[in-house]
């Protein structure tokens, strides 16, 4: 922890303080209350919270430092979940040897694509990528059905080998993931007066990780090493010019980026031992994309943020149907009530794709520079009003 | 010898749809400098215009019919569409058998409406963005036009017929002295075949011998220079923008009695355009039809049984395979032009 520059040390802590405390943060109303519906905090979500926060980190290191945009990242996180369901098929069920293992393979994958890939840059990487991916999808679900499951996904099977577990648990289930005995999928409620937070040891596991991923981001981020790559994307021609190839610069970012995918594969699969071919599509990693793209590229905290941004609408947004909405705007006049309900319905629940493109064109056209600019900007926009509006007039521009 | 001759021609109709949807994007790349990503939705709305149209024609009225009875001896409550009112019964059924072709009329002036408001209301402003911001904001463009029509017209397959006279099968082989029934070949998918050749022989046409086109082509090549000599380059660059939407759009219309259309049809055909594209070189207009017949083509050989017991799997891969090799080897594509896209 030491080295680190004071802000990033703040982002760091806010990182950990958020992740540590989510059960209580995402779980702001009471249980019985009509807004419960609003809560986060059970474990399934809080756990696709920080699975895909650390995929937004890993890709942001790729497409935020070196302005490569891979459409075809998805493919890694496919091949770290298959990776660790075969870990758990044939090894035990405890999930570090699984999470390693998905980490090297989505690695070596990543080595593969990208030496090849890299040999182009602009919109031919991106199909490159894509072209990769596709191929990876279009394999695991029809030839490679004997090591991928096929249609069906990687699923555990009662007569699985498992040499340093146990192929059947004592009552005789398939046994689950979990550390040195302690089992992802245990959690415990803590009930303070109407509230209810659920602590479950799988999301604690992943907090921790990502508390680990984010900080070795926010390394590679200040080090010459992340130097480099920014370089890369300011002016690759100029870094070229000056006697540099950058090709081993821009490989190693692509590495860890799918790295980082393979990690979250990992842990997707230790939260729940199945993996499918669904994974590695392409909208799949379209929807990396826009998470990285949502909360703010090349900046630390935007990933993290645009990954939980999507994945907490995505959840309780397509929970919302007309009947609630018929609620909520009960104390409006009929007609009026169901005007506005019909002009809103089109945009929630199963409509909730429509209402993600249109933010994500907004934030496009409007903030490129995510979530996290448009924070920049309100502080700005405070910190001016709180100077005093007279000094607005001779404010200097700088010179381009 | 059948069995070559039978997956070429199988190869074609694919062909021709990738060969046209790849033709409007480069025609929108070469003019406007724009990656449209957003193209493939314009294929799918082509197709969804074809359901419309359908739709408004079987639009019906229900009258009691006093001369057919039921069971109970009460008189039979009958559907009506609106065409047989208008036209008489035996035209009515003609027309509405005919949905397909007549939405190609239909289609046209939508698509090109389309694609002017989508230039002129988002594209326009990021001529100046990088490639990536036009990517990015065109995909998103295509998730909103891929939920509307999902909101209007729900998430599963329509089926929308050819007419009756093309339903069958024409006997290929027997024309050409083989055994009958051995090569044969749907009358729609010729149709398909021979509309595409149209199409593109048209847009050749139309850029390579009227003064438009003629303009538009000088434009491409240097926009600053004619935009000097006076010539209002973006206006016929936002035209060509809506011709090349009109482009993907009947190549989806005609494409519905092959395919059911659904919301998501766009999105397939877009990955495959895409590659068709880059193959036959960013910015080439002879490139993409060629390449688009060539991966189609390709991808119907490697379906055949023969080749998948050699190979496994590989008819779902061919195209990102080939695509993958021609990119490492001619990074240009097969007939791109130098100085395009290059960095």
């Amino acid at each position: 922890m030491r080295n680190l520059e004071k802000s990033d040390l703040t982002l760091l802590i806010a990182v950990a303080v958020l992740t540590l405390f989510a059960p209580f943060i995402l779980n702001p109303f009471p249980a019985d209350s009509a807004m419960a519906q609003f809560n986060a905090g059970y474990p399934d979500l809080m756990q696709r919270f920080v699975i895909f926060g650390i995929f937004a980190i890993g890709f942001n290191i790729l497409f935020g430092l070196t302005g490569y945009l891979s459409f075809g990242h998805a493919a890694f996180l496919g091949v770290g979940s298959y990776a660790a369901v075969w870990m758990f098929k044939l090894l035990s069920m405890n999930v570090i040897p699984a999470i390693i293992l998905s980490v090297i393979v989505a690695g070596l994958f990543s080595l593969l694509i990208g030496f090849v890939s890299l040999r182009r840059s602009g919109i031919y990487f991106s199909i490159l990528t894509l072209a990769f991916a596709q191929m990876m999808f279009a394999l695991a679900y029809s030839v490679l059905t004997p090591i991928t499951g096929g249609e069906t996904g990687l699923q555990l099977a009662l007569d699985d080998p498992r040499i340093l577990g146990q192929s059947q648990t004592a009552e005789g289930n398939i046994p689950v993931p979990g550390l040195f005995g302690l089992e992802m999928r245990d959690s415990f409620d803590l009930a303070i007066g109407s509230w209810v937070f659920t602590f479950n040891i799988g999301y604690y596991f992943c907090a921790l990780v990502l508390i680990a991923a984010f900080y070795l981001a926010i390394r590679i981020f200040r080090s010459p090493f992340g130097m480099m790559l920014r370089a890369v994307k300011s002016n690759q021609q100029r870094m070229n010019y000056t006697g540099l190839n950058t090709r081993p610069y821009t490989l190693a970012a692509f590495v860890i980026s799918g790295m980082y995918a393979g990690l979250a594969g990992g842990l997707m699969a230790s939260m729940d031992p199945l993996a499918g071919a669904e994974r590695m599509q392409w909208t799949a990693s379209g929807e990396v994309v826009l998470m990285t793209i949502l909360g703010g590229a090349g900046t630390l905290i935007g990933p993290v943020l645009g990954a939980g941004f999507i994945k907490y609408f995505e959840n309780i947004f397509s929970k919302i149907n007309a009947t609630i909405l018929h609620e909520w705007f009960a104390f409006l006049p009929d007609g009026l009530e169901d005007f506005i309900v019909a002009v809103l319905y089109p945009f929630i629940g199963k409509g909730w794709h429509l209402t993600l493109g249109i933010l994500f064109m907004m934030v496009v056209i409007f903030l490129p520079g995510g979530l996290v600019e448009g924070g920049q900007r309100i502080a700005a926009w405070a910190k001016r009003r709180k100077s005093g509006q007279g000094s607005t007039g001779n404010k200097t521009e700088p010179a381009e | 010898m059948d069995a070559i001759i039978l997956q070429i021609l199988n190869g074609l109709d694919k062909g021709s749809a990738y060969a046209l949807i790849a033709l409007g994007l480069t025609l929108i790349f070469g003019t406007l400098g724009v990656v449209n990503f957003a193209h493939g939705a314009l294929f799918m709305i082509g197709a969804f215009c074809a359901v419309t149209l359908s739709r408004i024609l079987t639009l019906s009225h229900t009258i009691i019919d006093e001369t057919q009875k039921d069971f109970l001896g009460n008189p039979l409550k009958v559907d009506v569409p609106y065409v047989h009112d208008i036209f008489g019964v035996s035209t009515g059924d003609a027309i509405i058998d005919w949905a397909v072709p007549l939405s190609v009329l239909f289609a046209i002036p939508i698509m090109i409406l389309v694609g002017v408001i989508m230039e002129r209301g988002l594209i326009k402003h990021f001529y100046k963005r990088p490639h990536a911001d036009q990517i990015l904001v065109t995909f998103g463009l295509a998730i909103v036009l891929q939920e509307v029509i999902k909101y209007f017209y729900g998430a599963n397959p329509i089926p929308t017929p050819a007419p009756e006279a093309f339903k069958g099968s024409l006997d290929f082989g027997a024309m050409i002295g083989f055994d009958p029934n051995i090569i044969i070949y749907p009358y729609w998918r010729i149709i398909y075949f021979a509309f595409a050749a149209v199409i593109i022989g048209g847009v050749f046409a139309f850029l390579q011998f009227t003064t438009f086109g003629m303009v538009v082509r000088a434009g491409m090549a240097d926009r600053e220079t004619v935009g000097l000599l006076g010539i209002n380059i973006d206006r016929r660059f936002t035209i060509m923008f809506g011709i090349a939407a009109a482009v993907a759009g009947l190549a989806g219309v005609m494409y519905t009695p092959i395919n059911s259309p659904n919301y998501h049809m766009g999105m397939d055909f877009l990955v495959l355009s895409f590659v068709v594209v880059v193959v036959g070189g960013m910015g080439s207009l002879p490139g993409a039809v060629l390449a688009g017949f060539l991966l189609g083509v390709l991808e119907s050989f490697a379906s055949m049984r023969e080749v998948i017991d050699i190979i496994p799997g590989i008819n779902q891969v061919i195209i990102y395979l080939v695509a993958i090799i021609i990119l490492l080897t001619r990074p240009r594509g097969l007939m791109g032009r130098k100085g395009v896209m290059e960095d």
